[in-house]
């Protein structure tokens, strides 16, 4: 059982802190659709799309914000490590306080 | 890079947001409710691990189009593992720390965010998997096909969500039939992805651990040492 646990956790840490760096960068599904009818150039969004109505994000500020670790070139792995501990200890945490316990004796 | 994956603050009017906002706050109490039945000694530690793997595999934009990607929602995968209420929880949990710590998807289209990925992407996907359960038992093969099916039907469904959002309270900038076009075909695109990453996702656990697949418990010895001990 345990190494089970281990090797699900491995390969959570391996995608995030190392075939990250193969993602593809371009947008999404959603980004396309929202930018679509617009093209990006130096002074921003030209044309007329959803995008244009977008905000800036309220945790910007965040030293993980992007994928990045304080906004730092090629630190998508450290990022995504540190993302997949934090769901971890969340995930786990929680879902351990919701379980019904075994019946003792 | 990989870049933002869920959808931006503004795209769709306050009221919208506000309503999708109460959808899912009151969407999550109840599966976290009903999760509670579904975790024990054994489930909790395998959905805390769900959770942390569909938050990597996220991260994994792969491409569908030139200048277009994809990227896992992981509804059907979550359902099919530890049940759909855990699994919506799972998803939240994902979205959550998202939007918090990593800037991707707004904090106000949060609640558009959880109802499109975790409640609607989560159910449909178990749906689908529970039609298709029969075959799912029937063997390796059939698993694979009912796992590809759900995660498709989940990803197109749940890109549903975003049409209706904003055909409720869109800011503009497209017309709603360029949307719905748009969405449902760019979506059954990354869903095939989606299958293929869940099919080989539940393949993986299923060859060596069955035992923990949600969706095949209830056969055999175990469903009958479960409800004697309920």
């Amino acid at each position: 059982m345990r190494r089970f646990w281990i090797g699900f956790a491995l390969v959570a840490l391996l995608v995030a802190g190392g075939l990250s760096y193969f993602a593809s960068p371009d947008p999404d599904g959603l980004d396309t659709v929202a930018l679509n009818g617009c093209t990006e150039t130096d002074a921003g969004l030209q044309g007329t799309c959803i995008a244009q109505h977008a905000t800036e994000h309220h945790t910007s500020a965040s030293p993980l914000a992007d994928y990045s670790v304080f906004g730092g070139h090629g630190t998508v792995g450290p990022a995504g490590i540190i993302g997949v501990l934090v769901v971890l200890v969340l995930a786990g945490g929680l879902f351990r306080l919701l379980r019904r316990r075994a019946p003792r004796g | 890079m990989v870049s933002a994956m869920h959808m931006s603050d503004g795209l769709v009017n306050a009221p919208t947001s506000l309503l999708f906002g109460a959808i899912a706050i009151v969407g999550m109490a109840l599966c976290l409710w009903r999760a509670r039945t579904d975790l024990d000694d054994r489930t909790a530690p395998m959905a805390g691990l769900v959770t942390a793997f569909v938050f990597a595999v996220q991260m994994i934009n792969f491409p569908i189009l030139p200048g277009a990607s994809g990227h896992l929602l992981g509804g059907a995968l979550v359902a099919i593992l530890v049940g759909p209420y855990v699994g919506a929880v799972c998803i939240g949990i994902v979205l959550l720390v998202q939007a918090l710590l990593f800037a991707d998807g707004g904090l106000t289209a949060l609640g558009m965010n959880v109802t499109n990925m975790a409640l609607i992407g989560t159910f449909v996907g178990y749906g689908v998997a529970v039609l298709l359960r029969g075959l799912a038992r029937r063997g390796r093969g059939g698993l694979l096909v009912v796992a590809f099916t759900a995660a498709f039907a989940n990803t197109v469904v749940a890109s549903l969500g975003f049409v209706l959002e904003y055909a409720i309270g869109g800011a503009g900038g497209a017309s709603l039939g360029t949307v719905f076009t748009l969405m449902v075909g760019l979506h059954a695109l990354i869903g095939i992805g989606e299958g293929v990453i869940t099919a080989a996702t539940v393949g993986a656990v299923a060859a060596v651990r069955p035992d923990l697949v949600h969706l095949l418990r209830g056969t055999g010895p175990t469903l009958v040492r479960k409800e004697a001990t309920a």
